[in-house]
């Protein structure tokens, strides 16, 4: 029995708790301390093992029964305690009849709570990877790099904020994807490995939902994910596509994704995810950097601009022109989007990638004195180490380069 | 979810509205004051935006090595040195804004006269350590 496996039947085993009539926040906690009880027990201890063993059925459905009783107990003790401090009686009284779990899966409703829109993006992140994910608090602020008391007050203040929200009542799919696709983002930190376990989370949702966009971030997940082994050199620094070693792309990981993109977009309901994994898919495909599709990379850029007219996605879609049409072109695009748009980000939402867009179009326009300045400045305004670094070293390698 | 530091200085930041030194206040007003600066602490950990902080010593030695098989140079504290830290506190919020806000709020602790500071605090976003994965899909 993994820990993976385990944590799988998180949100059945919380939702059997709710549908007895356990307010969700309580069934939540409970449902944690079964969970840690199992991982703790189950490889090593043979008792909660054996209890398996002689009970029939699949391993799965049992293991989930064993998670059941467990959380219920520690449910009816958490409210008895409860009770008995308030000197109140206790209004959960008897345990149900033991028997097999319901077959109606409320996973789905679960990640709709979990990524209800009263809830700010870090707090539906944190509630999602505990009460969908199974994940420890532990493991979510070591992931986060934050306190385990404050991730902590941020779960449990989540779960109050959702304490009125019907468990029954249907819920907006993009909420939840926007949640999957954060913690997609995050990568890798701590023990955790989030963008796997974003991978988990999101075909869970596929499994459950027909909808193209679920499938299509599926998709767009699993092509980034094949590359990931190369993003980076042995030393941490960023590899950029163009001279990441294709050999040691995660081939069938790329074939599933675009099995699951092709699907998606025979659906004729285009969204942005679609979208962005279709240009994942494209790179994906391309066996060599001389060989990448560029025009039709470029139509998809426009296609997502179309969708979503978000200013990352116009940059994007800048480098793009400046691939397909060659580096005047892309500088060209670059000025209109100057244009279009008021350059002087407020000092919150800056776009730090502009000006590394811009060095690169003139390093390939011949340009070497201008894209070497270019990439000085975009180092200073890069949002994160691994991209400060990169971009430094291109303006090192200009400067050194001229100075022959 | 960004993380940020908010730095007080003791000196280096531009003067306060209220720019009353700390030993002419009345004991109370400083009492005031450092319970706002708890519970402002106490506030963002129960929000879970709280990761850490701490007060520094106004005094510090400046160190730099010097060459092999010597011992570290010490120096300082320099008179002449601008910019002077009081104390630091890192927060992780959802936005900037939510940051420029919580930074607001600490700046308006009690003090001369019960009044607010108005101190002005430095606002610092916390540099990842990786880029995001989708955001840039030429890499």
């Amino acid at each position: 029995m993994n820990e993976a496996l385990i944590r799988s039947l998180t949100p059945s085993v919380l939702a059997v708790l709710v549908r007895r009539g356990a307010d969700f926040a309580a069934a939540e906690d409970a449902v944690q301390d079964a969970l840690v009880e199992a991982v703790r027990g189950w490889p090593a201890d043979p008792s909660p093992s054996s209890r398996l063993r002689s009970s029939r059925g699949d391993p799965i459905r049992d293991a989930k029964g064993w998670l059941v009783t467990v959380a219920w107990r520690k449910f009816l003790d958490a409210s008895r305690s409860d009770a008995a401090r308030r000197r109140r009686e206790d209004r959960v009284e008897e345990e149900p009849a033991p028997g097999p779990t319901p077959a109606v899966d409320d996973t789905l409703q679960l990640y709709f709570l979990c990524a209800h829109p009263s809830l700010t993006p870090s707090s539906a992140v944190a509630l999602t990877l505990r009460a969908v994910g199974g994940l420890t608090t532990r493991q979510i602020a070591q992931a986060y790099l934050v306190p385990e008391a404050t991730m902590a007050q941020r779960i449990s203040r989540a779960k109050r904020t959702v304490s009125d929200v019907r468990f029954d009542q249907p819920g907006d799919v993009a909420t939840v994807l926007r949640v999957l696709y954060l913690v997609f983002n995050e990568g890798y930190s701590g023990d955790v490995d989030l963008s796997a376990e974003a991978i988990r989370l999101t075909r869970q949702l596929a499994a459950r939902i027909d909808h193209p966009e679920v499938a299509g971030l599926l998709a767009l997940m699993l092509l980034h994910h094949a590359r990931r082994a190369t993003r980076t050199a042995p030393d941490g620094s960023l590899v950029p596509l163009a001279e990441q070693d294709r050999a040691r792309w995660d081939t069938g990981m790329i074939a599933q994704g675009v099995a699951i993109l092709q699907a998606a977009l025979a659906r004729d309901r285009l969204g942005e995810f679609q979208a962005q994994a279709a240009i994942a898919a494209l790179h994906a495909d391309a066996p060599t950097v001389e060989e990448t599709d560029w025009v039709q990379i470029l139509e998809w850029y426009d296609e997502l601009v179309r969708l979503t007219d978000s200013p990352v996605v116009r940059l994007n879609r800048v480098v793009a022109v400046g691939e397909a049409d060659g580096p005047r072109a892309g500088l060209a695009a670059l000025a209109e989007l100057n244009d279009s748009a008021p350059t002087s980000a407020s000092r919150g939402s800056p776009m730090p990638r502009h000006t590394a867009v811009a060095a690169y179009l003139h390093e390939r326009d011949g340009d070497l004195a201008t894209a070497a300045r270019l990439y000085a400045e975009a180092a200073h305004q890069a949002p994160n180490l691994a991209e400060r670094d990169y971009l430094t070293r291109q303006a090192a390698r200009l400067n050194t380069l001229r100075r022959g | 979810m960004a993380k940020y530091l908010l730095l007080k200085h003791y000196r280096g930041a531009p003067a306060a509205v209220n720019d009353v030194p700390m030993d002419q206040w009345a004991p109370e007003e400083v009492s005031a004051h450092l319970k706002y600066m708890n519970d402002f602490a106490a506030r963002l950990e129960e929000t879970g935006e709280f990761v850490g902080g701490q007060a520094l010593a106004p005094e510090g030695t400046w160190v730099r090595y010097d060459g092999e098989g010597r011992p570290p140079v010490t120096d300082g504290p320099f008179a002449e040195t601008k910019d002077l830290i009081a104390g630091w506190m890192v927060i992780d919020v959802d936005s900037y804004e939510r940051a420029v806000e919580l930074a607001g709020e600490l700046s308006a602790a009690p003090g001369a006269g019960g009044n607010p500071i108005h101190e002005w605090l430095e606002l610092r976003p916390f540099l990842a350590e990786h880029s995001t994965v989708t955001e840039c899909p030429h890499r």
